[in-house]
């Protein structure tokens, strides 16, 4: 489980993150939604602590930080094994081969050796289907198989949760598509997912959970029935200006 | 024509070994302190400031003076530099260096320094934030992520830049003849001086310095393509 209470983040000109309080149960999909600029971006980064919370605790399975203190390396190198995350932009190391993005984790970091790393990402290559990638550099993918990659990536360092900042709007729909489907059958495997999506159909579809957050702030958090019949007239706003 | 071809032939063997001897250890010794500066002042002046104040008080000290060297050497003549070491220090007691040989190490390292550092923190500049972020989303130390990422792709981003330095500097070594040094534009000097073929001895001392500088243009030419094979 992953929990944040009263996280706060202040930029100089505007408060991107104003009281949260959320819980993220494992083996759930989580979507967050809301507008551009609302602060999405911000919250799942300061899970794993890309981003620096000004104030707030964030407690990840038995380990639980107070952000308002400083927060020693180890303790960060510590929350950052137990997730993994995948961006919105185009994050593939681009001077390494599909295999050696998918090792360079496990090898440096885990201290795994060799032939293990490389049996595990050729397992994950198999199952997904992209064996024939395994010796291409990233400028040789399309940007969907690029972002598919990017994803066996986050899983080839085995993370409790991954997390995902809107993995396909870089995307055209049919390669939107492709990526989609790889998450929802990480999503029916019980993998724990923190997904910010700006695809309402993809999010109602897929989670299990939807956070709603709106200007800094939890403006809906509960199950995803409930979100998208919801009376609350910001919401249907809010969904409304995501149809067309 | 004759002529030429015979002073050629009488000269250019004791051209090279004195290239062999003089200026490629000049240009390699140099070009090597140089780049060790440049990182050490690149990444001091790309590094971000920790919380902790008093080690942001040095760090910042340390930024002013990387940003210092570098003004200073960008912004005087190379020729002045070494005259300022080699005559001007031990001619105000400040003895540091008697030898003309520590003279123009120091002085090409530190102007061959102030240059890369900028070449070099461009090329830190430009990989991606994105793939540092990703980098360290794995768990990475911030030195991993310079060593796994950082570094592969700035430094192929930095060879053709840092190519020119190199060549640059080893034509630029022909100045340590002002400061004593018996280098092969000096020792052309001193044979013109004697036998009064001056056009054939500049010419012949122009075309050593030529071969030397093409053979490290070809060789950026074989780096640049090995180390591209990662893009398009
Ligand atoms: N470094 C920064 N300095 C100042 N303001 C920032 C900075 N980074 C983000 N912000 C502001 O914080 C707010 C939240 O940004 P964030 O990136 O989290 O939004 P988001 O919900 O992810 O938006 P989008 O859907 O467009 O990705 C925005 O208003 C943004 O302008
Ligand atoms: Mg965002």
């Amino acid at each position: 489980m992953i929990q944040v209470e009263h996280l706060f983040k202040h930029y100089p000109d505007k408060v991107a993150l104003d009281d949260i309080n959320l819980t993220f149960p494992a083996e759930q999909t989580i979507a967050i939604v809301g507008p551009s600029g609302s602060g999405k971006s911000t919250l799942l980064r300061s899970l794993n602590l890309l981003e620096r919370p000004d104030q707030g605790k964030l407690q990840i399975d038995d380990l639980t930080l107070d952000l308002s203190q400083p927060i020693t390396t180890s303790q960060i190198l510590q929350i950052r094994q137990k997730t993994a995350m995948v961006f919105q932009e185009k994050a593939l190391f681009t001077h390494l081969t599909v295999m050696r993005n998918l090792t360079e984790g496990p090898i440096k970091v885990q201290k795994k050796n060799k032939q293990e790393a490389e049996a595990k990402a050729s397992e994950l290559l198999e199952q997904f289907g992209m064996s024939e990638l395994a010796d291409r550099y990233p400028y040789q993918l399309s940007g969907g198989q690029q972002q598919r990659v990017a994803i066996l990536r986050a899983l080839a360092m085995s993370p409790k949760y991954l997390l995902l900042d809107e993995p396909t709007s870089a995307l055209d729909p049919e390669l939107e598509a492709q990526v989609l489907r790889v998450l929802k059958d990480l999503a029916k495997k019980d993998t724990s997912m923190v997904v910010v999506t700006h695809n309402m159909a993809f999010a109602e579809q897929v989670a299990d959970q939807i956070v709603f957050i709106d200007d800094g702030k939890v403006g809906y958090n509960g199950a995803t029935e409930t979100f998208f019949h919801s009376d609350s007239e910001r919401i249907q706003q809010f969904l409304g200006a995501m149809s067309f | 024509m004759i002529d030429f071809f015979n002073l050629a032939v009488k000269y250019l063997p004791e051209l090279f070994m004195t290239a062999l001897k003089y200026t490629l250890p000049l240009t390699a010794i140099a070009f090597f302190f140089g780049i060790i500066l440049a990182s050490i002042t690149a990444i001091i002046r790309v590094a971000k400031l920790p919380q902790n104040e008093w080690a942001a008080a040095a760090l910042q000290l340390l930024k002013w003076l990387a940003a210092a060297y570098v003004w200073f050497f960008r912004s005087t003549p190379l020729l002045v530099q070494l005259f300022i070491v080699f005559y001007g220090l031990p001619n105000a007691h400040i003895a540091l260096f008697q030898s003309a040989w520590v003279s123009a190490i120091t002085v090409f390292s530190l102007n061959t320094g102030a240059y890369a550092s900028e070449t070099i923190r461009a090329s830190i500049a430009s990989v991606p934030e994105v793939q540092k972020q990703a980098a360290e989303s794995l768990g990475m130390t911030s030195a991993q992520v310079y060593w796994n990422v950082v570094l592969p792709q700035a430094a192929r981003i930095s060879i053709p830049p840092l190519s020119n330095s190199l060549i640059s500097l080893l034509k630029d070594t022909s100045l340590a003849s002002v400061i004593t040094i018996v280098e092969i534009f000096y020792l052309a000097q001193q044979i013109a001086a004697a036998n009064y073929k001056v056009l054939s001895m500049y010419i012949l001392v122009a075309m050593v310095y030529a071969f030397f500088t093409s053979i490290l243009a070809i060789a950026q030419h074989y780096l640049e393509k090995y180390t591209s094979r990662f893009a398009q």
